[in-house]
């Protein structure tokens, strides 16, 4: 992580306000709070300003959240610097977010950046169209469709050089790429299809002893023990002679 | 209350102290950072571990309270150690990070000395690094004319944003960032706008925030410190002066509870370099319109002859913001010899006199009682500029909450929130018919803005009754209290320098052609009608010097031993830290010179001898650093007496906090400081 800064002087706007829309919003969240508690609102307002000021936070937006919250302004600063999901400087209309944490670096990460570096620029750089910015983050939690990227507001998995490439593509086309695993793959299911527990006979029907422990019609009484299970009782596989676990 | 071991020996402290506190009960010395007793608890620079028996890790002694220890498994006190292995080793352990992004840049810095992490790293540091890795850097911040900061230096203790938010209650400071990139800065590098920021210095454990003006000075261990009295304000800030030969290097606080806590002002703090220019240095006579050096004897002749020539009822003296019990005494004394009544030591004309009692014009309820207190009615004044530390007090007292304020005067940012009454004496007088609110035990704050003008006596009167209707006179406490704010005030109107029987007082000796001699003891906030002679018995070329025909030039607060009465009536010891420069002498002493010169010769020939009289006419004064309780009955007559208001509002008559005295005018750092709070104020405005 480096130093977050403001943006310099020059591309900050002059000021800023809400629009009628999301100042509704803002009020709306605002009123969630106990009377003299409405700082604890800053992060959703300061996120909604991101949001309207296209993806990042100028300078008059901390000072318009603040006062808005009666917050004195570096304290909003603070919060502001402190999360990196806070954009400081502009970026492009599509912010390309690059996991580069140790799963996805095993699995070709550096291939992506290499990637990005190739059709972006440096990190924080703004395409010249203003269509990418790019940036290298800490783990996003997809660690098992690694290695993967967050443009904008969704994830795009089990990438490689050329579908990132052409993921790239399709967005300065303007259509629209399906988000999530970029290969053939189910979430994080396995790829071609499944590899286990495809036996369909595991599936079939066996008698079950009594049903559930607890159904809708028959629901947990009070008082019962706390070591009294409300799930079914695990059955064996099919064909297992052992029986029942009791527990 | 629960026991506890600590280090083998057994010690019983309240269940609410920290394990720092009762370490520090049983003894041993936890070492810290962030942890600063009159600041919240952060616990984050992990300095004061300590082995506590039973947990897997060592705790943070100041973050961890002794009702949170768990018993043995047989009841046993819990155990904490302080001196294992296992402490020593955690400690260097943070050291060692401590130091890893810590520049070493002792030799240059102006914390080396008297560096927390210095005396530390002796204690738990090692003698090499093991770190190859580049040292991180930081950019240093622009925070004012008065703190100079080296970013680098920082550890993220945070005392200093604690500081600025919890006791100086305006949160300029912040932490941006996080991490090892985190950064202490204000709002975009605007100037600290607190008039107690110069505090912060003495609070960074480390050298990443000093004092700009002395910045590359000295050495600490090159100074001698001269325990003494601040004057900037009524307050009467313990401080101790730093010297090195003639010249005040710096001025830091002492700690004293009953007065100033550990904090001191801004002005009190960096009003040193006043004390080097503008200074008088030799006395000077008027001669066919302008000022010429003279040797003292001259001097003294040509006083005499003036005054010899006037007669005793044209001569008149009023004693300044800045003099001392000594000198106001001998000044009343003198006059006293020559047969002239005319001495005033209220230069404002604020409508105090010592005939309505001591308690009329004292801070009766102390300053420590603000903590006691449980409402506050202040009566023109603005605590925060005219005594910025007793607004902190007023502010520490707010935090503690069940402290509703009301205030009737100008409206100002007094940093804690209050409920606004109205401007002026009506609104006053209504208080004398209803208290604000249900309250034990009140303390109304009476200002020198409501007592500084015509109808002064009766607004005092009125303040008196608003403080007996509120029940602030009882016999276990007597609210009634006046914030002074002049260092002087007090002390001067203990010796009873004011007019006597027919003599002028302020207001009558400026009329023109009233007097035709005039001494001035530092007194620079009045204009002399054309007409009158003036002696300018001072320390700076300021108002008073200019208008003057002889100046004897006088020794500043830290060049003589004196004594100074603070608001509350605690009499404090200023010692002489250096030498006045040039031919200037102690006040007294040229007092003392000059009685002989007019026949009227003052029988004390030391200044043993000075408070010696002093102390035999008013026995209080020679208790110092305690307080002769006055008597409340006389607030109750004040509140009788009544009269006639204007409708004019109350006016704070500190309208730039900077430039209150002709110290701080000859400062350059307090001129920037003005000028920058002039600046805000316009852009605020706007």
């Amino acid at each position: 992580m480096a130093v977050r800064r403001l943006a310099p002087a020059d591309v900050q706007p002059k000021d800023f306000a809400f629009s009628a829309e999301n100042l509704t919003w803002a009020k709306k969240q605002i009123e969630k709070y106990p009377p003299g508690r409405e700082a604890s609102a800053v992060i959703p307002l300061l996120w909604k300003a991101q949001e309207q000021h296209d993806g990042w936070l100028p300078e008059p937006a901390i000072r318009y959240v603040a006062d808005m919250l009666d917050m004195v302004h570096i304290r909003v600063l603070e919060v502001a610097t402190f999360y990196t999901m806070f954009n400081l400087e502009p970026v492009g209309k599509f912010l390309v977010q690059l996991c580069g944490t140790t799963p996805c670096m095993l699995r070709g990460a550096e291939d992506l950046k290499a990637v990005c570096e190739r059709r972006i620029g440096h990190q924080h750089h703004v395409t010249k169209d203003g269509k990418f910015s790019w940036v290298e983050v800490e783990c996003l939690g997809a660690c098992v469709n690694a290695p993967m990227v967050q443009i904008n507001a969704d994830f795009y998995e089990d990438l490689t050089p050329a579908s990132f490439d052409k993921l790239l593509d399709d967005l300065v086309a303007g259509k629209n790429p399906n988000p999530g695993p970029q290969v053939d793959r189910q979430f994080s299911a396995p790829q071609g299809g499944l590899t286990t527990l495809t036996d369909p006979a595991i599936y079939a029907t066996a008698p079950r002893s009594g049903g559930p422990a607890l159904d809708d019609s028959n629901a947990k009484k009070p008082g019962a023990a706390a070591n009294v299970r409300e799930a079914g009782v695990p059955r064996p596989p099919v064909g297992d002679s052992s029986g029942p676990r009791q527990n | 209350m629960p026991k506890l071991i600590v280090d083998g020996k057994e010690i019983e402290v309240p269940a609410e102290f920290t394990l720092l506190q009762a370490c520090e009960a049983a003894g041993a010395e936890i070492p810290r950072f962030c942890f600063h007793e009159r600041l919240s608890i952060a616990g984050n620079c992990r300095m004061c571990l300590v082995e506590l028996v039973g947990s897997p890790k060592p705790v943070a002694s100041c973050a961890w309270a002794v009702r949170d220890c768990r018993p043995g498994p047989k009841g046993e006190p819990p155990v904490v150690n302080t001196r294992t292995p296992m402490v020593r080793k955690a400690r260097e352990g943070v050291m060692e990070f401590l130091l890893i992004n810590h520049p070493l840049d002792c030799p240059i810095c102006d914390q080396g000395g008297e560096c927390d992490l210095q005396d530390q790293a002796m204690a738990y540091g090692v003698d090499k690094s093991r770190y190859v890795e580049n040292k991180r850097a930081v950019e240093d911040k622009y925070i004012g004319p008065l703190v100079k900061t080296i970013m680098t230096r920082c550890i993220h203790c945070t005392r200093c944003v604690r500081f600025t938010s919890e006791v100086a209650g305006v949160s300029d400071l912040g932490a941006i960032g996080r991490g090892e990139d985190m950064e202490i800065t204000t709002y975009l590098e605007h100037a600290m706008s607190s008039e107690l920021q110069g505090n912060v210095i003495d609070l960074c454990p480390v050298g990443a925030l000093t004092a700009k003006p002395y910045a590359f000075q000295a050495r600490p261990w090159e100074l001698i410190k001269t325990e003494s009295i601040d004057v900037m304000d009524a307050a009467g800030s313990n401080i101790r002066v730093d010297t090195r030969g003639r010249e005040v290097q710096r001025i830091l606080p002492r700690t004293n509870e009953a007065v100033n806590e550990e904090w001191i002002s801004d002005k009190t703090r960096f009003i040193w370099d006043g004390l080097r220019t503008q200074r008088l240095d030799r006395p000077y006579v008027r001669v066919n319109g302008r000022l010429q050096p003279a040797s003292w004897n001259e001097a003294f002749a040509a006083i005499a002859a003036r005054v010899k020539q006037a007669g005793a009822k044209r001569t008149g003296a009023i004693i300044g913001d800045l003099a001392s019990v000594e000198e106001s005494f001998a000044i009343k004394d003198l006059m006293t010899r020559i047969g002239s009544a005319n001495v005033d030591c209220r230069q404002d004309g604020a409508a105090l006199d010592p005939i309505l009692g001591r308690a009329s014009y004292l801070f009766n309820a102390t300053i420590a009682g603000i903590e006691e207190a449980d409402g506050l009615i202040i009566i023109g004044s603005n605590p925060r500029k005219e005594a910025p530390v007793i607004n902190a007090r007023i502010r520490k007292r707010w935090l503690r909450g069940g402290f509703p304020i009301w205030m009737v005067g100008e409206a100002a940012d007094l940093t804690y929130q209050y409920q606004h009454l109205g401007a002026g004496a009506e609104t006053l007088a209504k208080l004398g018919g209803e208290a604000p609110g249900k309250m034990e035990r009140p303390l109304v704050l009476v200002g020198q803005g409501a007592l500084a003008r015509p109808d002064g006596a009766v607004v005092l009167s009125l303040a008196a009754k608003a403080a007996v209707t509120a029940g602030a006179i009882k016999d276990d406490w007597n609210g009634f209290s006046v914030l002074h704010t002049a260092a002087s005030r007090v002390g001067a109107l203990d010796v009873g320098a004011v007019p006597g029987e027919g003599g002028l007082n302020v207001a009558g000796m400026l009329e023109p052609k009233a007097l035709e001699v005039l001494f001035l003891l530092g007194a620079d906030e009045v204009d002399v009608p054309d007409g009158a002679f003036v002696i300018y018995l001072g320390t700076h070329g300021d108002r008073g010097a200019h208008r003057a025909d002889v100046i004897l030039p006088g020794a500043a607060y830290t060049e003589k031993n004196s004594t100074y009465v603070n608001t509350e009536g605690r009499p404090q010891l200023a010692n002489r830290a250096a030498f006045p420069p040039g031919d200037a002498r102690e006040d007294w002493a040229i007092l003392r010179a000059l009685s002989d010169v007019l026949g009227a010769k003052l029988p004390y020939d030391s200044l043993v001898g000075l408070r010696r009289a002093v102390y035999e006419r008013h026995p209080h004064l020679a208790l110092t650093d305690s307080i002769e309780p006055a008597s409340a009955a006389a607030v109750e007559q004040l509140a009788a007496r009544g009269g006639r208001t204007e409708k004019a509002p109350f006016q704070s008559p500190v309208r730039d906090f900077y430039l209150t005295n002709p110290i701080a005018r000859a400062s350059a750092v307090m001129a920037e400081c003005s000028a920058l709070a002039a600046r805000k104020f316009a852009t605020a405005a706007e």
